[in-house]
């Protein structure tokens, strides 16, 4: 493997020292920079599925940019390339700071305010900089191929090699695995521990400076710009193409596609031609999303991964995690918490204390408000008054991902697992974003011993999909408990499951409880709530009402009548 | 500083390119909005009406040539809504797929037509009045016409309807709409066909007033979507105020500075929008 990357590698260093004909070291430059572009697309749009149909802009802001300092200014071009990749990224920096803020439509408004910077720029550039004509980039050479053009085919070489480990690296991190979280669910993500928000800032400013760096090679090699043949859509296009057609879901598939589309369209290069051409990868762009998702080299890994046998691997078992502490010390404090959504009081001033290492139950009628209380801890919504103190410290304006990393995990009551995550790689998620932070290799490791805690270890490597309900909601515990949370929440686990698998699933929380973690429990079924739990709090119209050991609180008029409804005699 | 006669002309001229934005927005919003599909190759649509209006020109009245498109549009509607529900395309994905769809109809326009601008000669567009020192043109009141007909009877259909209460409902939760008895898949097929309509009556107001050409296309597809983005999703009036409020600064900006920094207007418009009032979306 090593041995053939080596000579992979000699070959395509070698190529402009063989004599051959400046054919070969245009075609190669032109393979090569549309492997940089669809990858370095890929590494954002790909990987955390905001599709940027901008590619071109951020390409073209390094075309200018090279074309304005190196053919204008006279600068020395090779330190006009970091220059191009830092414009570029700036650009989409400061696109993206302004709309990934946005709660709902961000994928939408994301790709349509990428398809408009592309106007937005040519707009700027033949008003500002250009004037018209068009710039001619003349410039002087390093020696370090024969000819120039084997020059220019050295620097796109490198700007590929640069992108191809770029992507590799991202893809096989925690912040690849943090992006691919995003693309598959972004507030669960966040609530797991992503910093989402900073992660897809990061992913954007990456792909940006890549296709800025290869602009400013580019400028060198058409050595004459203009805004027309700069800031066109049709590079958007095929981008997205290439990465549609190689896969977007694994960092070396929108090189496959680049190759792939770059010869197809060298086919329709000139005249009447280059319209076939246009239409060709239009329909090719319909075919591939509509009948291979997963593209070509999807395809191939997938068939690669069903023949592989599943992993056998033996979890080793916990040592003493947490010494169970059960001090009664108050973990979490809420006081007066309140959240209001459109005019519909969800919680009005709740108080409630967590004692450490206890389980406390959380009941209450539908509709009481007991998600939105998980929803405002987690970080999930901000609540509108109120403080929550967790150990101590105050938790109301934090982002989700923070509260995770202080030791909170929860879980839906309707399970969310990341569909396009195995069940693997589910559960290895939140252990990388979590109190301490792990790479991924141990963050699997971690994984595999909560397959086995929670049973699913023979299911490892299939996709949520895959599972019924009962083994959804063992994947949620597992993902939930996988960061160590020192305080769980756990949302009616038990809803929906039949009496025997109930009886599973208390014993799994018991033996979590077991293992240090403070348990709220929010649930219907009271036969659990009185087995398991040390104190029950009951909500009604988003107040709590009552708190304390279970047998009494249920005795309590108030909660009869919240129940059942009062008695009339 | 700019006459008073050119700024209320520049007002003026930039409500009626405002009243052709709404227009386009109107089908785009109500298949986004309604159908969670967003559909870039509306503006395709649109163009290619438009070239059918200019291509027949010579033999035919644009208003006849309007009411043969319209319906083949409305098939067309339905056929891109067949096909985006039988794969079923998720709403990101459908961006993706009506790109391809836009790259597949811009390479038939160009294919036919050439690359060059194209300009309809018509009876229409040499009606014009002065009113007071400012001058209006016949078709720019047949689109101000159309947009306003169009959206307020769209949004009347939406409030007053039992069809309407239908839509809304089925936009709100299809499946619980399903269950109380609303074929959920017909109207899908309405709203779609119904949305390309409005495409073919937008191609007739860009063919009586504006050039043609493939690459245009492209250019409205940013100022529309930020009229739609600005007027609110599923919502008919909205896009045509939204793009009344564009097309007046924009006229304005190029009043009073370069005519080509017009196209800077809406999208600073839309991000001044996500800085200043992100919760809007």
């Amino acid at each position: 493997m090593r041995i053939a990357l080596a000579v992979i590698a000699a070959a395509l260093i070698g190529l402009p020292y063989l004599g051959l004909p400046a054919f070969y070291e245009s075609f190669g430059y032109l393979l090569l920079s549309a492997i940089v572009l669809a990858t370095s697309w890929n590494v954002l749009s790909g990987y955390s599925g905001y599709f940027s149909f901008g590619h071109g802009a951020f390409f073209g802001v390094g075309v200018y940019t090279t074309a304005a300092l190196a053919g204008k200014l006279g600068w020395n071009f090779l330190w006009t390339l970091p220059l191009a990749a830092l414009a570029a990224t700036v650009l989409g920096v400061a696109l993206g700071a302004i709309v990934f803020r946005v709660r709902s439509l961000r994928g939408e408004l994301f790709a349509l305010l990428t398809l408009a910077i592309t106007f937005v720029l040519a707009t700027i550039a033949l008003n500002a900089v250009d004037g018209g004509p068009g710039i001619m980039v003349t410039v002087d050479m390093p020696k370090i191929a024969p000819t120039a053009s084997g020059v220019i085919y050295l620097m796109m070489l490198a700007a590929a090699a640069l992108t191809l480990w770029t992507a590799y690296a991202m893809y096989h991190s925690r912040f690849g695995t943090g992006l691919f979280a995003i693309h598959d669910d972004e507030d669960v993500a966040e609530v797991m521990g992503v910093p989402t928000y900073r992660f897809k800032l990061a992913a954007f400013a990456i792909s940006c400076a890549l296709a800025g760096l290869a602009g400013g090679i580019h400028a060198i090699f058409v050595s004459y710009v203009t805004v027309a043949e700069t800031f066109s859509i049709a590079l958007a296009v095929n981008v997205v193409l290439m990465s549609a057609l190689g896969g977007t879901r694994h960092w070396l598939g929108p090189a496959v596609g680049a190759i792939a589309i770059t010869v197809l369209l060298y086919a329709f290069t000139s005249g009447n031609a280059a319209v076939v051409g246009r239409a060709l990868t239009g329909l090719i762009l319909i075919v591939v999303i509509v009948a291979m998702p997963e593209g070509i080299l999807g395809q191939i890994l997938k068939r690669f991964r069903d023949r592989a046998p599943a992993r056998a691997q033996v979890a080793r078992p916990f040592g003493n995690v947490n010494n169970v502490n059960t001090s009664g010390e108050p973990l979490l404090v809420v006081r007066g918490v309140a959240k209001a959504f459109k005019g519909v009081q969800a919680l009005a001033s709740v108080d409630l204390e967590v004692r450490r290492g206890e389980i406390l139950g959380l009941v209450g009628p539908n509709g009481s408000g007991k998600s939105t209380l998980i929803n405002v801890v987690s970080g999930h919504h901000v609540a509108d008054a109120g403080s929550i103190l967790f150990e101590g410290e105050e938790l109301v304006g934090r982002p989700a991902h923070r509260i995770a990393r202080a030791g909170i995990a929860r879980t839906y009551q309707i399970p969310r697992p990341f569909p396009q995550l195995t069940v693997l790689q589910n559960v290895a998620l939140p252990p990388m974003f979590g109190q301490v932070v792990m790479d991924r290799a141990r963050a699997e490791e971690e994984a595999w011993r909560w397959l086995a805690f929670t049973g699913l270890d023979a299911k490892a490597h299939r996709f949520p999909a895959d599972l019924n309900l009962h083994e959804r909601k063992f994947l949620e515990l597992a993902r939930a408990l996988a960061s160590r949370p020192k305080l769980l929440f756990l949302d009616e686990v038990l809803s929906g499951l039949t009496p025997a698998e109930m009886d599973d699933a208390l014993r799994l929380i018991r033996a979590i409880r077991d293992q240090g973690a403070t348990i709220v429990f929010v649930e219907h079924v009271m036969r659990a709530v009185m087995e398991l739990t040390d104190r029950v709090a009951v909500l009604t119209y988003g107040k709590a009402i009552a708190e304390g050991v279970p047998a009494e609180v249920m005795r309590h008029p108030e909660v009869v009548s919240a129940y059942l409804g009062a008695a009339h005699v | 500083m700019p006459s008073a006669t050119l700024l209320g002309q520049s007002v003026l001229s930039g409500i009626f390119i405002g009243s052709l934005y709404g227009l386009l927005g109107l089908g785009l919003s109500l298949s986004w909005g309604m159908l969670r599909q967003v559909n870039l190759a509306h503006f395709a649509l649109a163009f290619l009406g438009g070239y059918l209006t200019f291509q027949l020109s010579g033999r035919l009245d644009p208003f006849v040539t309007l009411a043969v498109v319209a319906p083949l549009f409305f098939l067309a509607g339905m056929g891109l809504h067949w096909f985006l529900t039988r794969f079923s395309v998720s709403l990101l994905n459908t961006l993706l797929v009506t790109f391809g769809l836009t790259s597949i109809i811009e390479a038939g326009i160009q294919w036919y037509w050439t690359a060059d601008f194209h300009r309809m000669e018509n009876a229409y567009a040499a009606v014009r009045w002065k009113v007071g020192p400012l001058f209006v043109s016949l078709p720019d009141l047949l689109t101000l016409g159309f947009a306003l007909v169009l959206s307020l009877g769209a949004w009347a259909v939406l409030r007053f309807t039992d069809l309407g209460k239908a839509i809304r409902a089925t936009t709100e939760d299809a499946p619980i709409a399903a269950a109380f008895g609303v074929n959920e898949k017909l109207l899908g097929y309405l709203v779609s066909g119904l949305a390309a309509a409005v495409a073919a009556v937008a191609g007739l107001c860009l063919a009586l007033n504006h050039t043609l050409a493939p690459v245009q296309i492209y250019a409205w597809m940013g100022v529309v979507f930020a009229a739609v983005m600005m007027g609110g999703l599923g919502r008919p009036i909205g896009p045509l105020v939204a793009g009344i409020v564009i097309g007046v600064s924009e006229a304005l900006t190029m009043a009073v500075t370069n005519p080509t920094w017009a196209p800077l207007v809406s999208f600073s418009l839309l991000i001044a929008l996500l800085l200043f009032r992100p919760a809007r979306f």
